[in-house]
């Protein structure tokens, strides 16, 4: 077992970026392969300076697809493995991703949102919502939280490795460029000081016994022979997947059950919307804060109770309306009516939300 | 009166007989690595790797940990597993297409890096999976689906000469083959020297199969034998391309 990496809680002032890579290291995570994308190289910058001294490795692969397929790899060997991506690399991401939903495997990505289409810019965005919650092909399972500042890019990327570990989806934390290069003070910790206690990782491959002779032999695949054998797979994944959404879903509000007007949204720009629905409500507005931790899955039960009571929601990110789009179709039927503040690949400030609820109530 | 098949001990009986079409390479090529696994005492380290076009057939060929992969993506997943469990043998097993074509770059970046494992490639002059098209190693002037009036190479390059090129850009310590299912005896001796290789902790190995496919070639026994013996081993120099402390660097002769 590895040393206790952070001895005891500590306050510290430093990037998301290297926030996560001293959360994985908290988490003991053992190895990560990466390829270089801005807004997330220095999770590896970190990560390479600081694995070495707690006795774990890094990768860097010649592409994403390979640094997918390679953290693929890692799992299936048994270990805690990681990768960080961004934009273009997101997109090729996907295809490994696929197979990690495809055969459960628990593998941790973190993703530092730029704009885009394209190579766009490296600096900011919400647009990679869709492709990190809804990417690959098929329809595959993950789960996919999503951070608002540091101190959650800490605690999220502990918690990312017991919820992929725990229920073998892999799993995504989503922040942004932001959020990456952003410096901001958190507590550092020992996840068993906070009785946070590590899933343990088991080996796909390479278990203790000869295959055929003392155990049968691992044989892990992803093609099927006829669409009733996928068929019933999927049947399974999917009981899986809603049996644990419940568990894993997580969400922050502030009176969203009573009150007419909610703001909802998520990641950096929902602090936007906490501080003016915080200021609205001072004075006298009657206005209330729905935030989505997890992406995916969505707390659908609470924010169809909320999408009933309220009489608008006002959608607000940086995006042209990928939160939206999960929102709608989680809450569909449900009385509210819909609204929006879209600034796709831009920051979005509280005054801004506030003028817009301003405008709407 | 029955006769006692010769199979490997590594190999699995319940799925035997193989999924391959009548014919086909890869039982030959599988049985060469069987009878190396089996030779070397790795049946319970070994970690095998199959692609996705005709080799993901092999998914449970073997009583080894098996992971069958994404089209060309058998080398990085081999990767990760070798940097993760170093005590692991890593075997991935490919086709033409998935690693001169679609994966061609891990192919490239794992010799350049001297990945400690075995990369197995079967090179059938085309994707048999999908219904014969035209592949990297597709012989100047072969007719497939997608070259139906031969392959112009004016328009689509040379075949692809792969332990060439990987023997180009790897460094001492790299193993480097060429073998064909016409000669299994050697075959199986070039892949046990490559997983000897990665025993030794020396680095990249990596063993071409010049193989058969008569369903896509339209061959029949005779002419698919001649396919392979005259045509092919004329483009395709089998041998040893490079070893530790050997100074070849040319393909030896047949034998």
């Amino acid at each position: 077992m590895a040393e206790k990496v952070i001895q005891e809680e500590k306050r510290v002032f430093m990037t998301g970026n290297e926030v996560v890579a001293w959360g994985a290291l908290a988490a003991n995570a053992e190895i990560m392969y990466g390829y270089p994308i801005t807004p997330q190289n220095e999770i590896m910058h970190y990560w390479t300076r600081l694995a070495p001294k707690h006795g774990r490795e890094f990768l860097q692969t010649e592409d994403e697809l390979s640094a997918g397929f390679t953290t693929n790899g890692g799992v299936m060997a048994g270990r805690r493995a990681f990768t960080a991506t961004a934009g273009p690399g997101n997109t090729l991401m996907q295809e490994p991703i696929s197979m990690a939903e495809a055969m459960r495997l628990p593998t941790v990505t973190v993703i530092q949102q730029r704009g885009g289409p394209s190579t766009a810019t490296v600096i900011y965005s919400q647009q990679e919502v869709t492709l990190t919650t809804l990417g690959g092909n098929g329809e595959g399972l993950r789960v996919v939280y999503s951070t608002a500042n540091h101190q959650e890019l800490f605690d999220y990327t502990i918690k990312a490795f017991n919820t992929a570990w725990k229920y073998r989806f892999p799993t995504f934390v989503l922040a942004d460029g932001y959020q990456a290069k952003m410096r901001e003070s958190l507590v550092m910790y020992d996840p068993a000081a906070k009785g946070i206690e590590m899933v343990p990782t088991e080996a796909f491959v390479g278990k203790e016994g000869t295959p055929g002779v003392d155990r049968e032999p691992g044989h892990f695949r992803n093609t099927y022979n006829v669409e009733e054998e996928l068929y019933d797979v999927l049947q399974g994944y999917f009981a899986d997947y809603n049996k644990m959404a419940p568990q894993v879903a997580e969400y922050k509000e502030i009176a969203s059950k009573e009150s007419k007007v909610v703001v909802m949204a998520h990641g950096v720009v929902a602090r936007a919307a906490k501080a003016a629905v915080e200021d609205l409500r001072t004075a006298g507005y009657d206005v209330g804060y729905f935030r989505p931790i997890t992406l995916r899955p969505l707390a659908v039960p609470e924010l169809r109770e909320v999408a009933n009571k309220a009489e608008k929601i006002l959608v607000v990110e940086s995006a042209n309306g990928q939160l939206d789009r999960l929102l709608k179709e989680a809450i569909y039927g449900c009385s509210a009516e819909m609204l929006s503040l879209f600034k796709p690949g831009v920051g979005i400030t509280a005054e801004e939300v506030e003028a817009r609820v301003k405008e709407i109530v | 009166m029955s006769v006692q098949v010769a199979m490997p001990k590594c190999w699995r009986v319940e799925t035997k007989p193989h999924k391959f079409c009548p014919g086909c390479g890869h039982g030959i090529v599988l049985k060469a690595l069987g009878q190396a696994i089996d030779d070397l005492g790795i049946q319970d380290r070994a970690v095998f790797g199959c692609d996705i076009g005709c080799s993901l057939l092999s998914w449970d060929f073997f009583n080894v940990d098996t992971i069958q992969t994404h089209h060309g993506r058998t080398t990085p997943v081999i990767t990760g597993i070798k940097r993760a469990n170093p005590n692991l043998i890593g075997i991935a097993y490919m086709g033409d297409g998935g690693g001169y074509a679609i994966g061609s770059q891990h192919l490239v970046n794992a010799a350049a890096r001297n990945e400690n494992i075995t990369a197995i490639l079967v090179n059938n002059t085309q994707y048999g999976m999908t219904g014969g098209q035209m592949a990297p190693t597709t012989l100047p002037g072969q007719k497939t689906e997608t070259s139906p009036y031969g392959r112009d190479i004016a328009k689509t390059g040379n075949p692809t000469l792969g332990p060439e090129m990987v023997a180009a850009i790897t460094r001492d310590g790299a193993y480097v083959a060429r073998g064909t299912v016409s000669n299994v005896k050697q075959l199986t001796k070039f892949i046990k020297n490559a997983l000897e290789n990665q025993l030794n902790g020396n680095g990249f190995s990596f063993v071409e199969a010049l193989s058969l496919c008569p369903t896509n070639w339209r061959t029949n026994a005779a002419d698919t034998w001649k396919f392979l013996e005259k045509e092919m081993s004329q483009y395709f120099t089998v041998g040893e391309f490079k070893a530790p402390g050997s100074q070849n660097e040319e393909g030896q002769a047949n034998g």
